[in-house]
């Protein structure tokens, strides 16, 4: 496992709702990033992104961690709960909103707030 | 034509389906929506169908042929 793997999986792991995109959410690069980002915003999620455009290394260690080939990759929890084609179709139905509700508890709205994870850095927290 | 590679690939990968197109979003042959309905869907989580279809397409999302995808599944009705 190379440092980066284990910073991504880091950020999997710990944060609530983790968001790898295309950019950020404040500049999104992608219109699937932003779906996905439109997603979680509208189900009251907080979300941490990370921007795996800087090194495609990112991109490569993110998919071999969990077997998903393509970005953007929403995992709440720890757990993958897709791309944006799922992201917005549990949105649609409000599903997305029942999930997070399931693995963060009934009040994960409160302190819903965006930030971004550069996983490059060597110490991200 | 990229489309007719996909249609065949996932033809051959859900050979019960009951709806299965390749739309070239862009017409630029890179960009794809994919819709697949098969019995195979029931009781599988959302993932897990997405993953079935990625698993069929594995080959034009390596080599580049597929710079973007967007997939429904879709259980066929009983």
């Amino acid at each position: 496992m190379s440092e980066l793997s284990d910073r991504i999986k880091d950020v999997i792991e710990r944060e609530p709702v983790a968001l790898f995109m295309k950019g950020t959410p404040q500049f999104v690069m992608c219109g699937n990033s932003d779906r996905a980002l439109r997603a979680l915003r509208q189900a009251g999620a907080p979300v941490t992104a990370v921007d795996i455009l800087p090194d495609p290394a990112i991109r490569q260690e993110l998919s071999a961690l969990s077997g998903w080939p393509t970005i953007p990759q929403v995992f709440v929890g720890g757990e993958l709960v897709g791309g944006a084609d799922i992201a917005q179709e549990l949105s649609e139905s409000g599903e997305l909103e029942r999930v997070l509700e399931a693995k963060l508890g009934a009040a994960y709205r409160d302190d819903a707030e965006e930030r971004v994870v550069d996983v490059l850095a060597p110490t991200h927290r | 034509m990229a489309s007719d590679r996909l249609q065949s690939l996932l033809r051959a990968a859900f050979p019960e389906a009951e709806e299965l197109t390749v739309e070239d979003r862009t017409g630029g042959g890179d960009h794809f929506q994919v819709t697949v309905r098969s019995k195979r869907f029931a009781d599988m989580p959302l993932l897990e169908q997405h993953r079935t279809v990625y698993d069929a397409l594995s080959e034009p999302l390596r080599d580049g042929t597929i710079h973007e995808l967007r997939i429904k599944t879709r259980e066929a009705n009983a």
